[in-house]
């Protein structure tokens, strides 16, 4: 093939990442031999400074106008080049590049074929380079709002760093109540300050703040549009309450007569009305009607907390309410469950009535919790031993394959709570101690001082058939101290499993919602493991908390300020550019058919129906190709992913050498 | 005699971005090995792969062609890979009518947090194509290839 083009092709070595299972030499010479190339160079790191100053140098000396670069993966460094041929004052997108590590050195050890393939893919990179374009990027405004969805202490954090940094900001709840698990803790390791007095100032602040737009009881969904302005759909449930009228007096949950409902936030173990509050501190503070536990809603009689309520706040008749708003940024910050102890039903849990979930636990050792603090048996009496299962779930081949970082810690504060309650003899069953942050190892050596015993070996079971005298009336846990070699049955009168956290249940559906991906684990997947923890794929969508993976509260709050900062860096630009890879319709050659347009799935196409051509709405589309390649007369083009230039790609593998 | 060696199919790849190119990519990060057969081609979407494409590979001297998409529901364009499978259903059937064995040709679902899987699969894939042997496509019919898209 005959060209004008003059093509220069530089391949990276990447240290030795590349170099040494690719011969870059043999490559490089090869490239010499590709039509069009005028200049071939390897350079040791291609991203660097002077790797860069090679490109645009000789795109000057040797009037290059093309450039090819065998490097990572384009997913790493497109950005980097297109940018420095930019700079060498060639159009950004006549440029290509060509992924030899990620996807060759990387994945392959027998030298000859991997640089074998290394050739294929420089020689498709060469050849496509050959046949593209010269594209404009389009640049779109930006609205300088953003969506926090989850009010968490991760989403509390990001909503009040945008707010004092003057923005608008939604936060979005779908509980009654911002403050997230935290909320529910009694204190936090390892300083032991009280959950609530370092929370509840942050939550005040936020329901207070006059650039946050606080919605709960809501949810997202739906987002369309693009980076910069993101249309957002918000269902607002009916809470049956005016919060504009409703002063939070608390006339009508005192005197709401259905009052045995089992508390959410108590975990069950403390009752609330139908008409409640989640607890006492409770951001925004105003109630909410539960429909399926009222007995107006049930039987159409009652209507009590209407009568008492002054502020004629109650409303039965009120209805979901859909809210549209546009965004430029969201910060995904949904948080985390944790996992049901019911699925491992060997811990006994459910079945026995002293053996307690973590959260549990954390209601019984709350001051504001059912026994205001107590820690008590089911009976009311205090125990006198308490074992501490560690990794239940967690490192568990058949439950969590991660490790879920948190549970070590919070097993450690719940065996100081219980020691500085009860002084009762406790026991931690664990498989390793993970200790990993900031005065963590040294709150684990506190411990061991305070008398508390740690055997390691993850428990087997917990039973109460007894074996021997002492074990009656007791709970057994049976586990193997790996230290001593043999299977020990200790008698305790409480268990508490520390189950791991996991992905939400409805992670798929937001994920889905957010356009985004989710991690092996279920959480949601961060751009870059290390240099994009908060970003996803999809820039203006960022990510906060235990919904990327477990976190403990200082991490949600360093992510949160994070993604806050991400957030406020995009929509502080007035203006966001974006890829040029939208569809066209030659009019010349459509012939009228609509295929296209049933199978866009942005409604990005419509019908001229006096020229009867189908036409593409630029803003509107987002460059899948899909209406291309449904197109039978080779109207529609996708710019950058052209028919001929994915061709000379084909071409390009599969000549021969 | 060459035929005496291993045949190394040759394997054109069209790999979505967001999913399986990204996941191909992890595969790399974890340095996980697989066969070099499949050399791939990044779109955007699982639904810009033009079954002409699969075809020009054939014409071009593949013995295979991969396509890999995000799994249903998690598209980046919320339903391209439903207009691929669409599209790849139909295309196994016209396969058989140029007498090539649709196994030859696959499509994957493979996301980004995949690597593992990605190799898996490639290897896979490689391997049913090494037993298929080659296909020669480009020699028995010469004029396909001129006769194709540009």
């Amino acid at each position: 093939m005959s060209t004008n083009e003059r093509i220069g092709v530089y391949i990276c070595h990447c240290g030795s990442n590349i170099a040494q299972t690719v011969d870059c030499a043999a490559l490089t010479e090869y490239a010499k031999t590709l039509p069009g190339v005028v200049v071939a160079k390897e350079y040791k790191y291609m991203c660097s400074d002077p790797g860069q100053d090679l490109i645009k140098k000789d795109v000057a000396e040797n009037k290059l106008t093309r450039v090819v670069v065998s490097s990572c993966s384009p997913l790493m460094h497109e950005e980097t080049f297109r940018t420095a041929v930019e700079d060498a004052g060639l159009n950004r997108f006549l440029f290509q590049m060509s992924n030899i590590r990620e996807q060759v050195s990387w994945v392959h050890k027998d030298k000859v074929r991997a640089t074998e393939k290394a050739k294929k893919l420089l020689r498709a990179a060469a050849n496509r380079v050959l046949h593209q374009r010269p594209l404009e990027r389009r640049e779109v405004p930006v609205t300088p709002e953003v969506l926090v969805v989850g009010g968490g202490i991760a989403g509390i954090e990001a909503a009040l760093r945008l707010a004092d940094a003057g923005k608008k900001v939604h936060l979005v709840e779908k509980e009654p109540t911002i403050g997230g698990h935290m909320a529910r803790f009694d204190k936090t390791f390892p300083t032991l300050d009280c959950a609530a007095c370092i929370l509840t100032p942050k939550m005040v602040s936020v329901g207070q703040h006059r650039n946050i737009n606080l919605m709960v009881c809501s949810e997202v969904e739906e987002i369309s549009g693009y980076t910069g302005s993101f249309k957002v759909k918000i269902r607002r449930k009916a809470t049956c309450v005016d919060n504009a009228s409703c002063v939070g007096c608390g006339v009508c949950w005192e005197k709401c007569p259905a009052k045995k409902i089992p508390s959410e936030f108590e975990e069950g173990l403390a009752n609330r009305t139908a008409i409640y509050i989640p607890f006492p501190q409770a951001v925004p503070k105003r109630p909410v009607i539960d429909r399926d536990n009222c007995i107006y809603f049930k039987t159409g009689k009652c209507k009590v907390c209407e009568k008492f309520c002054d502020c004629k706040a109650i409303d039965f008749e009120q209805k979901d309410e859909v809210v549209e708003i546009t965004v430029g940024a969201v910060i995904a910050a949904t948080g985390f469950e944790t996992l049901d102890p019911r699925t491992l039903p060997r811990y006994g849990y459910g079945r026995f009535d002293n053996v307690l979930s973590p959260l549990e636990f954390e209601r019984l050792t709350n001051a504001s919790g059912p026994t205001a603090g107590k820690v008590l048996l089911k009976d009311g009496s205090v125990p006198k031993s308490v074992a501490i299962l560690h990794c239940i779930g967690s490192r568990d081949e058949k439950h969590l394959k991660h490790c879920s970082r948190v549970c070590c810690m919070y097993s450690l504060k719940f065996a100081h709570l219980v020691e500085e309650k009860t002084h009762a003899e406790i026991t931690n069953f664990y498989i390793d101690i993970r200790a990993f942050g900031k005065g963590y190892e040294e709150f684990y050596h506190r411990l061991l001082k305070e008398g508390v015993t740690f055997v390691r070996g993850k428990a087997a079971e917990v039973t109460n058939v007894a074996e021997a005298p002492e074990e009656k009336g007791k709970l057994i846990v049976v586990a193997e101290d790996t230290l001593l070699g043999k299977v020990r049955r200790v008698p305790v009168d409480m268990v508490v499993l520390s189950t791991g956290l996991k992905a939400r249940s409805d992670a798929g559906h937001m994920a889905h919602v957010l356009g985004i991906s989710r991690s092996a684990d279920g959480f949601f997947l961060e751009r870059h493991p290390k240099l994009g923890p908060v970003d996803t794929p999809t820039e203006g969508i960022y990510l906060a908390g235990a919904c990327q993976g477990p976190k403990d509260i200082p991490d949600s709050v360093a992510q949160g300020a994070a993604a806050a900062a991400c957030a406020l860096s995009l929509i502080d630009r007035t203006r966001v550019v974006l890829e040029p890879v939208t569809a066209e319709i030659d009019e010349k050659l459509c012939a009228g058919c609509k295929l296209c347009i049933a199978n866009c799935p942005y409604s990005a196409i419509e019908f001229d129906e006096t020229r009867k051509v189908s036409v593409v709405t630029e803003a509107l589309c987002k460059g899948c190709g899909t209406c291309v390649a449904t197109c039978p007369s080779g109207a529609a083009r996708q710019k950058n992913f052209e028919d001929a230039q994915i061709s000379s790609e084909i071409v390009g593998i599969l000549a021969s050498m | 005699m060459e035929n005496q060696e291993r045949f190394e199919p040759r394997i054109v790849g069209f790999l979505c971005r967001w999913c399986t190119y990204t996941g191909a990519d992890l595969a790399g990060t974890s340095r996980i090995q697989y066969q070099p057969n499949v050399a791939a081609i990044r779109v955007m979407c699982s639904g810009r792969v033009d079954p002409s494409f699969v075809l020009k590979s054939f014409a071009e001297g593949a013995d295979g062609v991969f396509i890999g998409g995000c799994h249903p529901g998690d598209c980046h364009y919320s339903e391209g890979n439903y207009k691929a499978v669409r599209r790849y259903r139909l295309l196994l059937r016209m396969l058989g009518q140029f007498g090539i064995d649709p196994r030859r040709v696959r499509l994957e679902w493979v996301s980004a947090s995949e690597g593992e899987r990605y190799a898996e699969v490639i290897n896979e894939f490689t391997d049913e194509i090494r037993k298929l042997g080659p296909l020669e496509w480009n020699r028995e019919q010469p004029a396909v290839s001129e006769r194709s898209i540009a």
